[in-house]
């Protein structure tokens, strides 16, 4: 269906090309993953497959790429619409109409489809996706969820033979995720659709692909093989196929259902032992930083937020989780004084958010918002770091000293929009932390980060909280909460569900538990490195793991 | 039963009205408020635009402008008649007010500054203040019955890419709203103003690269989902094509205009509107034959687009007629004052044109339009 040969991709101005010597072949009805860091090539290789690289971003290409027989180098993306459907990173920056349903027919619109054909398709769509409530809807009124599926359902109605979708599941809920994720599968199955997706959560795409696409970056050669053999080997992957490493099972699990058969003697081998305690160094902090009471927020009549009642303590980790749109954001809003309450009261710090402004705000919360970069506004990172110790009232420095600590790779003179997404999270993290407020919030800070980097925010966060920090996070990434949560809160329709210990809660809920927990439950063990730390000693003697670098 | 076809009114099924129709409605009650100064026939006239617009209009966002062009037309006539009173030449010899006047010199003749007010001159500034509110009143009506965006939709494919760019333009601008308040918010969570010039400059920065990046994305989108495909036609048709209908449109404004401005003949109108439609038909059947794209769900145009057309176009019709068969009916003389009359012709078409509160089908009841929720975020105050 797709041929690379012998491609080289070379950006105007780079100094060493994106991709180097690609050879790839794909069939149809294959469900490729494609993995690799933030600016490895990843996105690159995507968009080459529709011609989108070079004759839309410019640059030189060397070979050929043909897709379906025709050779993009000679069709523009344009002209390849019929064949390749390519879903982008960030839906709502796609969208071309304002309601759903236009949206859904835009694509077929420009193919010329009979109007009989694109009215039957659009229907088949909206149930295939589960849109069908919200055919009339305007697309800016959906949810961040609603609309990935909505650009998902976009390129669906034209019938491409193959699907490219960049990070399909980022913004979404683990429900929703998996709903996407079955949906792409029958397309797979029932359609021969070739898919092709870059995903950074392998816990949630590794066990349907076919096959895996590694793009090492720097230009190295891609590795591809089918799943059991790229996951021996790569330095990262999901928690499932770390616990196998680490046990050594052979052949190495890629799902839940496999790992838990295999789990037999390791769950016999923990037997008598105890998780770690997710203790808080010096225990809680006797005041609270926050505390809501009977909270209530609504957004015209419709109530976001019922009677919430929550209190945060220095030294804590809280993941908040729930469906999109569950209200997570906006209690966060809500706790730095960006939302009015419509009942009940919120105290951040012992005040009224409400009447906290600048020096006094920045000193008791911060959050870092969804998007990061909303937070920055000078044009190099020496200027927001400047900018932000004078917001902060802290010493000269302060800033460009925390950005040190949490990304030591960051270079001065860059412009915060050329910033990696992970880099980008971490300089409005300094920004926010310069003023040192007790209370820290993040709002799905894990989105679109790589495996290293993520662990990089998990080293950070887990030592704010040991300096006695309050920190609470609105986040759908399951394995992040577990890594890092002392407690988590889930809310359902603005209503808090559960509040608990992260094990009382996720362990038990079929959408919230990490892989671990799944594999080893009943017993509360939520990660690898748990388990490495209570019997990693007996597995390394009764087993010669596979690699020697199986936890990293 | 009769097919969904020719069932109109009450009984149709709900469907959205052509947009088309309901503007040509709209724009045949403004020519036929154009041709008189009647104060009664052009009360009526707003009568009937209200009762079809409140019979026929959906709850959307966009329909509720009726309201605001109620109350443009209101201050139209204010400020029409406080400039006749302040500036306006005097008529007549009824003083209903006298007041005294600023001597201008002879160069300014014809201005004139303060002075008595006469009832004369005030009703001569009223009636014609009305006759523009009235106008103003009828493309109020147009806008709330008929959705903007499928308007866009119903474009012919000639211009094609000017509907493109202005629907991307409507969806821009929301999202450009919303980005200003997040990023209004993003500096209030760094303890910053967010209101005065520094912050407006600093705002400016993150929500201008915000909205460069997404028409970079929505172009990359765009492309890769076959927008702008070749046809059959060679790009020099394209052009032609559009330029032929660029040209229609602007004939058939000049000769709409000399319909609905009173005073230019009707002899060389007539010719001019006509020679523009038909240039704007080839145009729009020439590159309709050559064009990939096909439209998805098109609002039809059946016997109820026909009947609310029809109305409009009847109505201006008889206001046409009344001004070349008895002209003095339709201008209420206001020196000396006297009643205005009801003429019969004027009546037909007023009934003609409140035909479509009855004879438009119902709108869809389930559809929700408006926007559900309110922006992301909200700065305190």
């Amino acid at each position: 269906m797709i041929r690379f040969e012998d491609v080289t991709i070379t950006y105007s101005g780079a100094s060493r090309p994106a991709l180097s010597n690609v050879n790839l072949r794909l069939d149809e009805g294959e469900l490729v993953l494609v993995v690799g860091r933030t600016g490895s090539g990843k996105t690159t290789l995507l968009r080459a497959m529709n011609g989108l690289v070079p004759h839309f971003t410019g640059g030189s290409l060397s070979g050929r790429i043909l897709v379906g027989g025709r050779d993009t180098a000679t069709h523009p993306p344009r002209e390849l619409a019929d064949l390749v459907g390519v879903v982008p990173q960030d839906p709502s920056s796609g969208f071309v109409t304002d309601t759903v349903e236009e949206e859904l027919a835009y694509g077929m619109e420009c193919l010329g489809l009979a109007p009989d054909v694109m009215r039957r398709r659009v229907e088949e769509t909206l149930d295939l996706l589960g849109l069908n409530d919200l055919r009339n809807r305007p697309l800016l009124s959906l949810s961040a969820g609603q609309q990935q599926r909505v650009s998902i359902g976009a390129v669906l109605t034209s019938h491409p033979k193959v699907l490219v979708l960049d990070e399909p599941t980022s913004a979404l809920d683990p429900g929703a995720a998996e709903e996407v994720l079955a949906a792409l599968q029958r397309l797979v199955h029932d359609l021969g659709v070739t898919v092709v997706l870059a995903e950074h959560r392998l816990e949630r795409v590794v066990q349907f692909a076919d096959r895996v696409i590694v793009v090492p970056g720097d230009a190295q050669p891609l590795v591809i093989g089918t799943p059991a053999e790229v996951m021996r080997l790569a330095p990262i992957a999901p928690p499932v196929v770390e616990l196998g490493r680490l046990a050594g099972w052979s052949p190495l699990p890629l799902t839940v259902r496999d790992a838990r058969r295999a789990a037999g003697p390791l769950r016999d081998l923990l037997v008598g032992h105890t998780p770690p305690l997710r203790a808080i160094d010096g225990g809680l902090g006797s005041e609270s930083l926050v505390e809501t009471t009977d909270l209530t927020v609504r957004y015209g009549q419709r109530p976001a937020l019922r009677s919430v009642s929550l209190t945060i303590r220095g030294g804590e980790v809280v993941a908040l989780m729930g469906r999109n749109g569950a209200g997570k954001s906006t209690l966060l809003h809500a706790i730095v004084g960006l939302r009015a309450s419509a009942g009940g009261s919120v105290l951040t710090g012992g005040k009224d958010p409400r009447n906290l402004r600048g020096a006094d705000l920045v000193h008791a919360v911060g959050l870092v918002p969804q998007e990061p970069g909303d937070l920055l506004e000078a044009t190099t990172v020496t200027d927001e770091c400047r900018a932000a110790d004078r917001d902060a009232g802290a010493d000269h420095g302060t800033t460009r000293a925390l950005l040190a600590l949490l990304a030591p790779d960051v270079i001065d003179t860059t412009h915060p929009r050329d910033l990696s997404e992970g880099q980008r999270l971490l300089l409005a993290l300094a920004v926010i932390l310069a003023a040192r407020p007790p209370l820290l919030l993040l709002d799905e800070p894990t989105r679109g980060l790589d495996y290293p980097t993520k662990a990089r925010l998990v080293e950070v966060l887990r030592d704010l909280a040991k300096a006695g920090h309050g920190i609470m996070l609105a986040t759908h990434d399951v394995e992040l909460a577990a890594e890092v949560a002392t407690r988590v809160v889930v809310l359902a329709e603005g209503e808090i569900v559960a509040d608990g210990s992260t094990a009382d809660v996720v362990v038990s809920s079929p959408m919230f538990a990490p892989q671990v927990a799944k594999v080893l439950a009943p017993e509360p063990w939520l990660t690898v490195s748990d388990v490495l730390a209570a019997i990693g000693p007996l597995l390394l003697r009764s087993h010669a793991p596979t690699s020697g670098d199986a936890v990293g | 039963m009769t097919s969904a076809r020719w069932q109109i009114g009450a009984g149709a099924l709900p469907r959205w009205l052509h947009p088309g129709a309901w503007w040509v409605w709209a724009l045949g009650l403004a020519t036929a408020a154009s041709r008189t100064t009647n104060p009664l026939l052009l009360l009526l006239i707003i009568a009937v635009a209200a009762f079809v617009v409140s019979a026929r209009k959906p709850d959307a966002p966009w329909a509720r402008s009726f309201g605001f062009f109620l109350r443009l037309g209101v201050i139209v006539v204010v400020v029409r008649v406080l400039i006749q009173v302040m500036f306006g030449a005097a008529i007549g010899t009824t003083v209903l007010l006298p007041l005294p006047g600023i001597a201008l010199p002879t160069w300014l003749a014809g201005v004139r500054l303060g002075g008595d007010v006469m009832l004369e001159s005030i009703l001569m500034a009223f009636y014609d203040g009305l006759r523009l509110a009235t106008i103003l009143v009828c493309i109020g009506a147009a806008n709330s019955l008929a959705s903007p965006s499928r308007l866009l939709k119903s474009v012919p494919a000639a211009l094609y890419e000017v509907g493109v760019s202005v629907v991307v333009a409507l969806t821009f601008t929301p999202q450009l709203v919303i980005d200003v308040t997040r990023v209004r918010a993003a500096r209030h969570l760094r303890g910053r103003a967010t209101t005065g010039v520094r912050a407006i400059a600093g705002a400016a920065m993150p929500v201008f690269e915000g909205a460069l990046d997404r028409s970079v994305t929505l172009a990359a989108a765009m492309d890769s989902r076959g927008y702008g495909r070749r046809g059959s036609q060679s790009a020099a048709q394209r052009k032609g094509s559009a330029a032929l209908l660029l040209f229609g449109l602007v004939a058939a404004c000049i000769g709409s205009y000399g319909l609905v401005a009173a005073g230019s003949p009707l002899l060389m109108d007539a010719p001019m509107l006509a020679f523009g439609i038909i240039s704007c038909v080839t145009a729009i059947t020439w590159s309709a034959r050559g064009s990939v794209r096909t439209r998805y769900r098109p609002d039809p145009w059946w016997t109820s687009e026909w009947l609310v057309a029809g109305a409009g176009i009847l109505a201006a019709a008889c206001f046409l007629a009344a001004r070349w068969w008895m002209p003095m009916s339709l201008d209420t003389a206001f020196d000396p004052p006297a009643w205005p009359t009801l003429p019969v012709l004027g009546l037909i078409g007023i009934a003609a044109a409140i035909t479509p509160a009855f004879t438009a089908p119902p709108i869809p009841a389930t559809v929700v339009l408006a926007r559900t929720e309110e922006p992301e975020w909200q700065v305190a105050r």
